[in-house]
């Protein structure tokens, strides 16, 4: 998966790298900054392993300032700068350029405030989402937005992707959660956006910025609300025989007015190898599994499930099965929790992340599964069904470059249909460079640059996270550096 | 027609039925440009929790065909028309993400902002853009639709927007507490929200405001009243209520209201009846921290002779003050200033809007930003001109 073409590094600024990071060490410290090879290696890609390269300098600031003194003096020395949290963007987010200064968040994580009676804390982005939870734990609180790598992603990286999780239908996404912000221009201003209430007062700044990818600034530190924790949750499994069941089984649930707080549909693939690794007692004779997930007292649980079981035998249902404890709940989870481990112990995948309507989920997948065919390929199905976001994981081999190309291919024409049957390419990934080309099936060439004159107001010299989101034709005029076809391709 | 105006350099007020033109700073324009005859709702998939309505379609159009399948708004849209001198009834569902000012259940549910999905809208350049979708999910590209919402139509004109919407609750229960002081019912409210029963409004309304309640089960109250709504299923409810009322013990025996006057008492707050208009007073909107609240107005009626209403469990205030020059401005916003928050002026006389700053005055750096983002959407600054800020 090498097609996604990047500029070419500037040669000057590569012969300038010693004293640049003799500048760098003289504004925040020799002990900030990682500039030996091998300590840049570690930095030289994200969760989208196929792009790398190696950065110019790593500075890692521990405070608001010192990223405003990295940035403005990148600013004033024209060079490009790409944020980073942990590293585990699925899209290249975060992918580094051979000419560019990384600007890594994540010695910056400190709990700065709780504040239970008011219901929000206020912390450095470079904070696990994790840690944010597990510090209000004490007292039954949590952070709402739960994306799968909680343990290891920033916050920084989910303002930056405005990341969702298993949990959103009912909680919300990264923008639902989040009331104020510190955020540093490129020019190094500090900006300070809302606060710990509600609402923040004129243009509704937090939405441009969450979800930006980097474009726009560095969020150094925010305000996100936390939540009382649910006095208990419980899942319960249903195997259907089509997937066109499973869709109209959601669909009713829906209808009666009940919204789980999760439900996760796996297609016959996903459940094989899943079962096969964590033995979670699913069934293999269906081609469609729903995890359906509920919160309340224990006689609110039993109640709602009893409700949804109920319903769901409208349906001819191979397999209900509500959970009966919580070693049994665990188990249910275990297998949907390991989906993505699982199918990588069996093949190389490449994780597609579209959003389609829920009605669109039969003849969606029956196409993907034809796409796949038509390029000799195979997929397994993973879908958060309750809010449409659709993870197909294309196998193919990586030692072969013509499957890695054709999972490529595949990927591509997947995101395109998504988009076709009124969906959208990415849910909760992000756009990065992965699908950075694919932009225009969703957008005209009006809407981006509507978008694109946000960046040019916050960056008008286009240095901060340069090359990504918007495809390269578009944003031309904007850049000052050159494209080339990457060199792993050539 | 945009482009048309653009070419020629003409101002444009941008209006929908007209609830929303006596609030913000008055804006004196070329023409008006009325969203009035974009009507009616494009999609409606109501297992997939999704509704599209073009601009101007009236909210009780949108609101009463949500009802037929059982579903609702979340975030219970204001419509201040009542409060500010316009009929009620006349909000569109375009000013309601224009402005998005939304009702009790904000706390629990988010606000318009929140629910809004995606937009189609043209620009001061005449450009017809569109961002975001109809599906729940989406991180493609910025996030412009959610950016455009409480932009008062300053940066483009919506033609149609798409949000997501939610089941009807299947009953309702509110607990009134009577007589608390401000600081000891918000202190209530905010371990209500610290539970997790849920609580999907929290309203205080001091002896002033109280009065004001049409409810009947409510009416001519001479005490304060502290109110906390659940909505769920029946069972629940009854579940979550005991558990409630013992969490809250110390602050008395609340009485409750059953379903139907449940209904009748929180459907007030849509229309702010508890603080109906006059010409004699200034309304202002501040918004804070819960635990400020008290303090906040406390600070305030040292001064002035203020009304107030707490939602939000004391983060949002009504705050109702005597008509005077600057509607109370320089005593407000020192108040919240000191706290932290924002004040906005709902109402005052055209001539109080028009020089004092309506919205929360902004820090240089964000108000360079704002100046920006407005020239990339409207550089000639066609569209309500002055509406927000004077020179912007």
């Amino acid at each position: 998966m090498t097609s996604v073409k990047l500029p070419i590094p500037d040669a000057n600024v590569i012969a300038r790298r010693g004293a640049i990071n003799d500048d760098l060490a003289r504004l925040i410290g020799r002990e900030a900054l990682v500039t030996d090879e091998e300590g840049r290696r570690a930095y030289e890609t994200d969760a989208l392993t196929a792009y790398r390269r190696m950065p110019l300098v790593v500075a890692l600031p521990r405070t608001t300032e010192d990223v405003a003194k990295v940035l403005r003096y990148c600013h004033d020395n024209n060079l490009k700068v790409v944020p980073r949290g942990a590293g585990t963007s699925l899209c290249g987010g975060a992918l580094p350029a051979e000419d560019a200064v990384v600007v890594c968040i994540s010695k910056m994580n400190r709990i700065l405030e709780v504040d239970y009676a008011n219901r929000f804390a206020r912390v450095e982005t470079g904070i696990t989402n994790l840690a944010i939870s597990a510090r209000v734990a004490e007292r039954g609180f949590f952070y709402a937005p739960d994306p799968s790598s909680q343990l290891a992603c920033t916050l920084a990286g989910n303002l930056a992707m405005n990341s969702g999780g298993a949990h959103c239908l009912k909680y919300g996404v990264t923008t639902h959660n989040v009331l104020g912000a510190k955020m540093v221009l490129m020019d190094g201003t500090v900006v300070e956006i809302g606060g710990p209430y509600l609402e923040s007062s004129g243009y509704d700044m937090l939405s441009l910025v969450i979800g930006s990818e980097g474009q726009l600034g560095i969020i150094t530190e925010a305000t996100v609300r936390i939540i009382k924790t649910a006095e208990g949750a419980r899942p319960m499994m249903l195997g259907f025989s089509a997937p066109e069941t499973a869709g109209e089984c959601v669909a009713a649930i829906i209808a009666a007015g009940i919204i789980p707080v999760a439900i996760e549909y796996m297609d016959r693939p996903a459940i094989e190898v899943c079962e096969a690794y964590a033995r979670a007692g699913y069934p293999l004779d269906v081609e469609a599994l729903l995890i359906v997930e509920v919160e309340g007292s224990d006689a609110e649980i039993e109640s709602l499930l009893a409700k949804i079981a109920a319903i769901a035998a409208r349906f001819n249902p191979k397999r209900v099965e509500i959970s009966a404890d919580a070693d049994h709940s665990a188990r249910i989870w275990a297998g949907r929790k390991a989906a993505f481990g699982a199918i990588g112990r069996l093949s190389d995948y490449y994780c597609m992340d579209g959003t389609i309507p829920l009605g669109q989920l039969p003849y969606v997948l029956s196409r993907i599964s034809q796409i796949c065919a038509e390029h000799g390929l195979k997929a397994a199905n993973i879908f958060h069904a309750g809010d449409g976001n659709l993870h197909p994981l294309i196998l193919y081999d990586a030692n072969k470059p013509e499957e890695a190309e054709k999972a490529e291919a595949a990927g591509a024409a997947i995101l395109s249909l998504c988009v076709e049957v009124g969906g959208c390419l990415t849910g909760e990934h992000g756009v990065g460079i992965e699908k950075r080309d694919l932009m225009v099936a969703q957008f005209s060439a009006t809407d981006l640059v509507v978008q694109m004159r946000i960046k040019s107001v916050f960056d008008p010299a286009w240095r901060l996270n340069s090359a990504k989101v918007f495809p390269l034709e578009a944003s031309e005029s904007l850049r000052s550096d050159t494209i080339a076809r990457s060199p792993e391709a050539a | 027609m945009i482009a048309r105006l653009a070419a020629q350099n003409r101002t444009v007020e941008v209006v929908g039925h007209g609830a929303l033109r006596n609030a913000g700073r008055p804006s004196a324009a070329d023409c008006v440009v009325t969203t009035s005859t974009l009507k009616g709702v494009t999609l409606y998939e109501s297992t997939e929790l999704v509704m599209s309505a073009r601009s101007g379609t009236p909210l009780y159009t949108i609101e009463s065909e949500l009802a037929q399948k059982g579903q609702m708004l979340a975030f219970e849209p204001i419509d201040l028309g009542p409060a500010i001198g316009a009929p009620a009834g006349s909000l569109s569902i375009g000013g309601v993400f224009a402005t998005n000012i939304c009702g009790p259940r904000r706390v629990q549910s988010g606000s318009a902002r929140d629910h809004l999905l995606g937009v189609r809208a043209v620009n001061g350049r005449g450009e017809l853009f569109k961002s975001g979708g109809r599906v729940m999910k989406n991180v493609t590209g910025l996030d412009v639709a959610r950016g455009l919402t409480g932009s008062w139509g300053t940066l483009a004109i919506m033609t149609e927007v798409t949000f997501k919407v939610v089941p009807l609750p299947q009953s309702i229960l509110t607990l009134v507490y009577t007589g608390l002081p401000d600081d000891l019912a918000i202190e209530l409210l905010t371990t209500a929200m610290g539970t997790p029963y849920e609580v999907s409004g929290a309203v205080h309304l001091p002896k002033a405001s109280a009065a004001r309640l049409q409810e009947p089960s409510l009416r001519g109250s001479r005490d304060s009243l502290t109110m906390i709504r659940l909505e769920n299923f029946q069972a629940s409810i009854e579940e979550r209520k005991g558990k409630l009322k013992d969490a809250l013990k110390v602050y008395g025996t609340p009485r409750e209201l059953d379903a139907e006057a449940s209904w009748r008492l929180w459907s007030e707050f849509r229309t702010l009846t508890v603080m109906p208009y006059s010409a004699d007073t200034a309304l202002w909107r501040i918004s804070t921290s819960p635990s400020k609240g008290p303090e906040i107005v406390a600070a305030i009626q040292k001064n002035l002779a203020a009304v107030a209403v707490y939602d939000w469990s004391g983060g949002l205030i009504w705050l109702e003050v005597p008509a005077q020059a600057d509607a109370g401005a320089a005593d407000i916003r020192r108040a919240v200033a000191v706290r932290g928050g924002h004040a906005t002026l709902i109402r005052a006389a055209p001539e109080v809007r028009a020089s004092v700053e309506v919205f929360e005055p902004m820090k240089p750096e964000l108000e360079r930003l704002t100046r920006g983002i407005k020239t990339a959407f409207d550089p000639q600054a066609l569209f309500n001109r002055g509406r927000m800020y004077a020179t912007i």
